[in-house]
């Protein structure tokens, strides 16, 4: 193809998302967009796998039955978005093993929150609060998202997890209402995942490289310093109702803007975690490796016996 | 408490759900594959499932205050009374493997006697569960005849872990005192007269795996005399952690 | 990366409930079809979503190619006489 002819296909695949029609695998896409999709979804996916560690760390340990059924149902569902996002991936020609290859060996990212340790039990109701609720800040205008199988699973991820916000949050009215030492436990968790729930919803836009083409393609619609005030602006008024503190000594009401102002976000801490050597970066790792490694004569066993299997099949039809 | 024995035969129903959901929920996020990793927590949540329901109904029957929590967690390790095979550690994916088939085999045909009890509440749980337990028996035995026929380190695996928990398999027919009070008034399951048909199952699929069956002769047993296998212990300490830590706190 | 055989990749179809069609819900790997309708149960109808289940190896789908949408799919857009609207009839035909 001449670069002339690229241009035009580039001009009309614009146009076509412009209009707000979807994008679908097998459609001639710009490299680029192929790339920055694969890109995007797989640390997606690889967030939703890495983060089921984080919580997974109290799955033995849960207070009660029904916290407990209600955590392991929400950790699976981890793993089902993980797949989900993997399976739009792969529409992309890129196969799960690749992708499970540049998570191991460190070359894909993944949110960096789950690198931070889970200590106590109201940890668990931190993350459900915070990290999802920012998370869905982020994946709720993607289920509006040009590519149409990244949209399709964000649908799936969104109606899935609008019981975990609330999982989380139920968990911290509970030990907010609860016993002196409840209460601190929760007040605790919330000083800890504050700041890096705020982190999570990526650097300042001036530092965030990808976001212009992002918004073009849809697959941001909102800018990070946007989403990070949103996110404070809903989550505040939560704390104040269960009597919790935000531990931002800045934190303030602004009549003027109709927004919260607060206080100076560590981007040292973040970008220390983002480039490993956070907390449990290490932990994290080791737990997907170690298990994809334990796992391997597994799977070589269920797809020897499939041949097997296959073989006597084709012996009984001749 | 008036109904002594029939509070400590649920108890020897739900504390092995109890102990395997534990095991099962340990591997979350830790599976041979994604797809693997959710069924496994599927099963874990049927268990639990279950568990609710019988120690519900068993902390009714102590009139007492009791809730399915301070059942669950608030009893001494000597008190549980789960049999030993579930309480065996995740060794590898084999040994997982291993127990789930072992006392899924036992566990569907032990329900479905269950539905025939003349106690409306605990036949009515194991008509619910008996769905659940048979799609486990399924995913158990479909995975021994992977793992039995597919690699020949995955059959070297899988036959070490079905000779390791083969000790363990008896004491699933033996009579406690619970069971033989129940039987006189139609509630319990003799669960001796399961013996037979049970092993003939088990070895039907394990020689569809092409796995040896286990020719010894000597079984462990005292699970549910409350006498375990030191894992146990560990696990306890996990699964009551909180509710020893913080005592009498709502969660 | 190997070049051993990894779990294949299968598309799944789910009924909702009698009386619709299957529908595609997503994919996932497996080694065979038994243990790709037991994944599809497990992954995709933990909330109830189906009382059926297709699964099928997606090497084995043909798909038309977005290429050929010109010739395969506009000839029918100007077809307006298959639709009834195409039709005049009386108004006093209310229903026809």
């Amino acid at each position: 193809m001449s670069e002339e002819q690229i241009k035009n296909l580039e001009e009309q695949f614009e146009a076509r998302i412009a209009r707000d029609e979807k994008i679908e695998p097998k459609d001639w896409m710009p490299e680029k967009y192929r790339k920055t999709h694969i890109r995007q979804m797989s640390q997606h996916a690889h967030s939703e796998i890495v983060g089921m560690l984080p919580e997974g760390n109290w799955i033995t340990r849960a207070p009660s039955l029904r916290r407990k059924v209600a955590l392991l149902a929400k950790v699976q569902d981890e793993a089902g978005h993980g797949l989900y996002l993997y399976s739009a991936c792969e529409t992309l020609g890129i196969s799960r093993d690749e992708l499970y290859e540049q998570l191991h060996t460190g070359k894909a990212k993944y949110s960096s929150i789950f690198n931070y340790p889970t200590v106590t039990w109201a940890d668990m109701g931190a993350i459900g609060w915070l990290v999802d609720g920012a998370a869905i800040i982020n994946q709720v205008p993607l289920c509006n998202t040009s590519f149409g199988p990244y949209a399709r699973a964000m649908i799936r991820v969104c109606k899935e997890e609008s019981f975990h916000q609330r999982q989380g949050y139920e968990i911290m009215i509970k030990l907010a209402s609860g016993t002196p030492e409840q209460k601190e436990m929760a007040q605790d968790a919330l000083n800890r995942w504050w700041w890096p729930s705020l982190m999570m919803l990526g650097p300042t836009d001036a530092e965030s490289i990808h976001t212009e083409q992002s918004m073009k393609w849809k697959l941001k619609r909102k800018s990070n310093d946007d989403l990070r005030q949103q996110f404070i602006d809903q989550t505040v008024p939560q704390a104040d109702l269960i009597g919790l503190t935000v531990p931002d000594a800045n934190l303030k009401w602004n009549e003027e803007t109709g927004h919260y102002d607060f206080g100076e976000i560590d981007w040292d801490e973040f970008w220390q975690v983002v480039k490993g050597h956070g907390p449990c970066n290490k932990e994290r790792m080791n737990a997907r490796v170690g298990a994809w490694e334990r796992g391997e004569w597994v799977r070589d066993a269920a797809m020897a016996h499939a041949e097997k299997k296959q073989n006597r099949k084709d012996k009984q039809a001749v | 408490m008036k109904n002594e024995n029939l509070y400590k035969y649920i108890l020897g129903i739900a504390d092995n759900s109890l102990i395997l959901g534990q095991r099962m929920g340990e591997l979350c996020g830790h599976g041979p594959s994604l797809e693997t990793d959710i069924a496994c927590t599927n099963i874990s949540l049927d268990l639990f499932g279950q568990v609710r329901s019988y120690y519900q109904y068993a902390a009714k029957i102590t009139g007492d205050g009791r809730t399915e929590d301070d059942i669950a967690m608030l009893r001494k390790e000597r008190e549980y009374v789960n049999v030993l095979l579930v309480e065996q550690p995740n060794r590898d994916f084999a040994y997982t493997i291993g127990r789930q088939f072992l006392f899924d085999v036992y566990h569907y045909m032990f329900l479905a006697q269950l539905q025939k009890s003349h106690d409306v509440t605990l036949s009515a749980i194991a008509a619910k569960c008996i769905k659940e337990v048979s799609y486990h028996k399924r995913f158990s035995s479909d995975w021994i005849k992977r793992l039995g026929d597919g690699t020949q380190e995955s059959r070297a695996k899988m036959q070490d872990a079905i000779n390791g928990l083969w000790t363990y398999t008896d004491e699933l027919f033996h009579m406690t005192d619970a069971d033989t009070a129940m039987i006189k008034e139609g509630i319990s399951v003799d669960v001796s007269t399961l013996k037979e048909n049970y092993y003939q199952q088990v070895k039907s699929i394990l020689e569809e795996a092409i796995l040896e069956v286990p020719e010894s002769k000597w079984f462990q047993k005292g699970g549910k005399q409350g006498i375990h296998t030191e894992h146990l212990g560990y696990l306890l300490s996990d699964l009551q952690y909180m509710q020893r830590t913080y005592p009498n706190m709502e969660w | 990366m190997s070049d051993k055989k990894n779990w294949p990749l299968w598309e799944v179809f789910v009924r909702s409930k009698n009386g619709l069609e299957h529908r595609h819900f997503g994919s996932l790997h497996a080694a065979d079809a038994d243990m790709a309708l037991e994944n599809a149960r497990d992954v995709y109808t933990r909330r109830n979503e189906g009382v059926s289940i297709w699964v099928v190896e997606s090497k084995d789908i043909t798909a038309s190619n977005p290429e050929n949408n010109g010739e395969l799919f506009e000839p029918a857009q100007d077809k307006v006489y298959r639709h009834p609207t195409f039709y005049d009839l009386p108004d006093e035909v209310k229903h026809m």
